[in-house]
């Protein structure tokens, strides 16, 4: 068995311990950082994905899973910066003002972070001015907005509102999600995107970064 | 999704986890608790209202295993690993320990509470608390906290990436604070009890801002008039409540009928949640 799959493996099974030590070794070994980052870190967060989705796995077995995947990462991210390899893109993400549920949004901060983009996650109860301001100082490509609550979802339209007065509107696309937020939504308050759960949000923020 | 589980006024018993609102049927001081008898025009009315400062037992706090799981995203009754089960229960035991649970109860009039409903005036054109509380007997506003260490540790937990335990120990905290507000139902069902202000078909619901067309914005004139600055509580300026695991509303009193309504609102075709529905059928049930 390889390294990269050894790591795979015991990524899913959310061994944080084990998968920290194989990415020191592969490292060691002068297997390339983006080689570990996408054939062993990657690719155990897509099988995770994809078991999540199919209701193989429960949510605590995507955040141990997560949690394995960061212990590679703390490895991994000094090499990876020291070489210049960028994100796929970043992503600001939180729960929108008035609103305090996050697990949705959390996961799919984790699934971001699981296919390779950097996140900022803004934590809940954010404004949509810090949504802008933050894509702004960081130059993110896409900013993720979750509500959970009718009464707070009107809050995502203040941002494209914002958005596309600032004239940002298309230079940072922004997708939308939460249980009460349909496409529908989405496309009534000029959002480019909605995603419907953790692992098509992933898909839908790819689609967006290379639209860019 | 309105904050509430259905129970009945007279003939009730004791919930599962305790369902005692305060320590004073365990044995232990009685909560601070004033009442006031009501003049008008200079004539009694014999109508007691009461303030309330609620204690609670962490173990009247405690959720199931199965409400913590479904806050999880994980269906009743469904079989999950052993460590899962382990690490719900862990989160539970840990949650337990930090929590500080405080709250405080108030009895207001319906002309009150109307001005408490308005609040800035950003609710949907009609709601259901709009249309059910013109109808009730008796109205109290509540608020509830599990105090602020609970919220620091879910935000170490979370720096710490100790992720799974995290999002447990949250699920956790947000079905022990659910259960805040059943114990403020109960307790303001037992004073009404204890008062003779009951009617055997009557029914204790309670209702938040934020929710089914109740505007979060609402909290403002729900603090102005409870004051849960006492027990901790404070709002941010989007109105959501400091510290975060705490639960607030009203407390609508009467016949089961006024609590029953259609989904047919406006805002109810994007609602996805559909807890009133799960609160009618218990009513029915009862």
């Amino acid at each position: 068995m390889s390294i990269l799959t050894e790591i795979v493996e015991n990524l899913i099974v959310g061994d944080d311990e084990k998968v920290s030590a194989l990415t020191q070794k592969a490292i060691d070994d002068g297997v390339l950082p983006k080689q570990i980052l996408d054939d062993g870190l990657i690719a155990g967060m897509n099988t995770i994905g994809q078991q999540f989705k199919n209701h193989e796995i429960f949510l605590p077995d995507v955040l141990m899973a997560a949690r394995a995947m960061y212990a590679g990462m703390d490895k991994l991210r000094p090499l990876l910066l020291k070489e210049g390899i960028p994100s796929p893109g970043k992503v600001v993400l939180g729960t929108v003002r008035g609103d305090l549920h996050d697990i949705g949004k959390n996961l799919v901060g984790i699934m971001l972070k699981g296919a390779g983009f950097e996140v900022i996650d803004l934590g809940n109860d954010v404004s949509p001015e810090k949504f802008i301001q933050t894509a702004r100082e960081h130059d993110a490509a896409v900013i993720g907005m979750s509500a959970l609550l009718t009464t707070t979802m009107s809050a995502m339209k203040e941002v494209t509102y914002q958005l596309k007065e600032e004239g940002l509107a298309g230079r940072i696309k922004v997708i939308v999600g939460g249980a009460p937020v349909s496409a529908e939504f989405a496309v009534e308050i000029g959002a480019d995107a909605h995603g419907y759960d953790a692992a098509n949000a992933v898909e839908r923020v790819k689609s967006l970064i290379s639209e860019n | 999704m309105p904050q509430c589980s259905g129970r009945r006024l007279a003939g009730r018993t004791a919930t599962a986890g305790g369902g005692c609102a305060t320590q004073q049927s365990r044995g232990v001081p009685a909560p601070e608790s004033r009442c006031y008898t009501l003049h008008s025009r200079g004539r009694l009315c014999y109508t007691v209202i009461m303030i309330e400062l609620l204690t609670f037992s962490t173990d009247d706090l405690r959720p199931s295993r199965d409400q913590v799981l479904q806050n999880q995203g994980i269906p009743a009754g469904v079989a999950v690993p052993a460590e899962i089960d382990a690490l719900c229960s862990n989160a539970i035991d840990l949650m337990l320990e930090i929590a500080a649970p405080a709250g405080v109860l108030l009895e207001i009039s319906k002309p009150d509470f109307a001005t408490v409903y308005q609040g800035q005036g950003q609710n949907e054109a009609s709601t259901p608390v709009g249309d059910i509380f013109p109808r009730a007997e008796n109205l109290a506003l509540f608020a509830a906290t599990l105090g602020q260490g609970v919220s620091r540790e879910i935000k170490n937990l979370f720096e710490s990436n100790d992720l799974a335990l995290a999002a447990m120990f949250d699920s956790a905290a947000s079905a022990a604070a659910d259960r805040l507000g059943e114990l403020a139902e109960i307790r303001f069902a037992e004073f009404l009890d204890q008062n003779g202000r009951n009617t055997p078909e009557t029914c204790v619901l309670r209702y938040s801002p934020g929710y089914c067309g109740w505007h979060i914005s609402g909290q403002k004139k729900l603090f102005e008039f409870l004051h849960p600055e006492q027990i901790g509580l404070t709002l941010r300026d989007s109105s959501l409540m400091e510290p975060l695991k705490s639960v607030s509303g009203v407390i609508i009193v009467g016949p089961k009928e006024i609590h029953s309504f259609p989904m047919s609102y406006p805002f109810c075709s994007q609602c996805e949640t559909r807890g009133c529905r799960e609160r009618i059928r218990m009513l029915s049930a009862d």
